[in-house]
């Protein structure tokens, strides 16, 4: 039988973005998009992707499907885990979706899960690039009343269930996950895999299926934020660095310790 | 008044976490806080170690759990429905992370991660966190109870000064069904010294270019008496394993000297160590975002300055 997988992707500014382009409209609160740097899938989302891959790699029958939520999405960055080997693309597009908080974007995806399910399984990265938050896969456990393992560095099929590694503070927990559960995947699990060329041409011929919030039976009003978001900014950096130079690098080297042990610091 | 419950938690050897101590000093800055710890787990011996100024009672409810924090889960949100606090506090550590994210959509509850200030009462609580990996700052107010919030390792000084709390007990919750079951624990060998806890710490980047340099790395951590850190390219290169990670997803260190070689200073590796006391960073790139954080620095390439900078040190400290 074929195992349903979704894993939750979002598109989020490329956090390689030089610092210098980085910058906030304060007017607004938002970050405006940098100039000639596309928008990507969080990377941890691509760790969730590739352990849907390895799964299917390792010879389960799996059916690999992406959901997002957001709104002027760009088509390049969003295929990227089509070409790597996902299925379908699903695509939750609305007007304002993009900037949701977390409690409402869980909702969504709730509604389209449900939509779009049922799913033996439900994949997404430990966090997203943007917000730094970790809570839409997290709260999605809860709302769907799943099992949760979150920080999972390797994962097989185990008969129903699935056998995961879960990364804690100094190693590992041993865990048995059953179907369905939420897992949230970790950048231990290795770099996702490049898309190859075939890879790529399948992704170009394939579309996205797109929901709209009416589709999924919410209106903007189950969408309030429980965080007001007051202030976006950049702050100050007020460090002035001492830069140490010798007459050469060597040099420079001996000097940095003999200024570090006037200072107390060694 | 501002009632707070703060979810202690405990070393392997018994002793409440920095990150307790600091969340104590946090709650205290809310107006007229009235703070409850919660010791879960085995409460035996707890609340000697959080007799601390400011903590009006230590609640001890029982959660011996074998899941992903699922017990526990269902006995704090038992006790927030029970004692309807107006802002429940976690450390932003593997647990407060996970629980408090479940406890929040447990009860509908607004939640603010990693958490670097904090200040009002309950019914308007204000908090700034990082975010875009540490690029920006973003201020936001929760105007519902009760606020679920974690902090941010380091951010707040941790509570020195003692105080007599009262002790009080909680029968836990009906046990419940754990879904997902850890059959085994395996702790990865550590070093003598660990990360979180050392004084000095000597970090190498992707501008190492292999996994060999970390051998000079280690070798002026030993001098030092210090650890091994290094950046998430470096981790995810293979060169290092993922336990020296340093930064947004990896370990967060307040060393009294960060020792920055050849990292660029990407603001999601400064997440984890901004609270160095001081950051010496050598980097061949002057234009490097390390230099903009560092206190010192040498711009150079780290063949040529690191092996003089470790003969000089072993000498001072011999």
């Amino acid at each position: 039988m074929t195992l349903r997988i979704v894993v939750l992707a979002k598109q989020v500014p490329d956090p390689e973005t030089p610092p210098s382009q980085f910058k906030i409209d304060e007017s607004t609160n938002s970050v405006l998009p940098p100039n000639g740097v596309p928008p990507v899938v969080n990377g941890f989302d691509l760790n969730a992707v590739e352990a849907a891959l390895q799964l299917r790699d390792a010879g389960a029958d799996v059916e690999i499907t992406v959901l997002s939520v957001g709104s002027e999405f760009v088509m390049d960055a969003m295929k990227k885990p089509l070409a790597m080997g996902a299925d379908r693309l699903v695509l939750v597009d609305d007007e304002g979706l993009d900037r949701i908080d977390a409690a409402a974007t869980v909702k969504v995806l709730a509604a389209a899960i449900e939509k779009d399910g049922p799913f033996d399984l439900i994949l997404g990265g430990r966090q997203a690039s943007d917000w730094d938050q970790a809570h839409v896969t997290l709260g999605l456990a809860e709302v769907l009343g799943l099992p949760l393992v979150s920080l999972v560095q390797k994962l097989e099929l185990d008969g129903d269930s699935i056998a995961l590694r879960r990364v804690i503070p100094d190693g590992y927990q041993v865990v048995s996950a059953p179907t369905p559960s939420v897992l949230t995947i970790t950048n231990e699990l290795g770099e996702p895999r490049y898309p190859n060329l075939r890879g790529i041409m399948q992704a170009s011929r394939k579309k996205p299926e797109i929901f709209s919030l009416v589709d999924l039976g919410l209106s903007d009003s189950d969408l309030s934020p429980k965080l007001e978001l007051k202030r976006l900014y950049v702050p100050e950096s007020n460090r002035q660095v001492e830069l140490i130079e010798g007459d050469d690098e060597a040099d420079s080297g001996v000097k940095l310790a003999l200024r570090l042990r006037k200072e107390k610091l060694i | 008044m501002t009632s707070i419950l703060l979810v202690a938690e405990f070393d392997e050897q018994g002793d409440v976490t920095q990150g307790a101590l600091q969340a104590i000093t946090a709650a205290k800055s809310l107006s007229d806080a009235q703070v409850t710890a919660v010791v879960a787990g085995d409460a035996s011996g707890s609340a000697s170690s959080l007799a601390v100024d400011g903590v009006v009672t230590v609640s001890a409810i029982a959660a011996a759990d074998n899941g992903i924090f699922e017990q526990v889960t269902a006995d704090l949100a038992a006790l927030v429905v029970s004692s309807s606090p107006d802002v429940v506090i976690f450390s932003k550590s593997d647990f407060g992370s996970v629980v408090g994210a479940r406890l929040a959509f447990r009860l509908d509850a607004a939640l603010a991660a990693d958490c670097i200030e904090i200040s009002g009462s309950g019914g308007s609580v204000s908090v700034t966190r990082p975010v875009y990996g540490g690029s920006a700052l973003a201020e936001f107010e929760i105007a519902s109870s009760p606020a679920v919030l974690t902090l941010r390792a380091g951010a707040f000084e941790p509570t020195g000064d003692t105080g007599s709390p009262s002790v009080e007990s909680h029968d836990g919750e009906a046990t419940v069904e754990q879904r997902a079951l850890v059959s085994d624990t395996v702790a990865e060998a550590h070093e003598s010294v660990r990360l979180e806890d050392a004084d000095f710490v000597v970090s190498g980047g992707r501008g190492l270019g292999g996994p060999e340099p970390f051998s000079v790395l280690t070798d002026l951590a030993n001098v030092l008496g210090g650890a091994v850190g290094a950046s998430r390219a470096a981790c995810d290169a293979g060169w290092i394993d993922h336990s020296h990670q340093v930064g947004l997803t990896g370990k967060t260190v307040s060393p009294d000297v960060y020792i920055a070689v050849a990292i660029s200073g990407a603001s999601q590796h400064m997440a984890g160590c901004s609270s160095s006391r001081a950051i010496v960073a050598i980097n061949k790139d002057g234009d490097s975002n390390i230099f903009k954080e560092a206190r010192f620095g040498v711009v150079g390439d780290w063949e040529k300055v690191l092996p003089s900078f470790l003969a000089t040190v072993r000498d001072l400290k011999a």
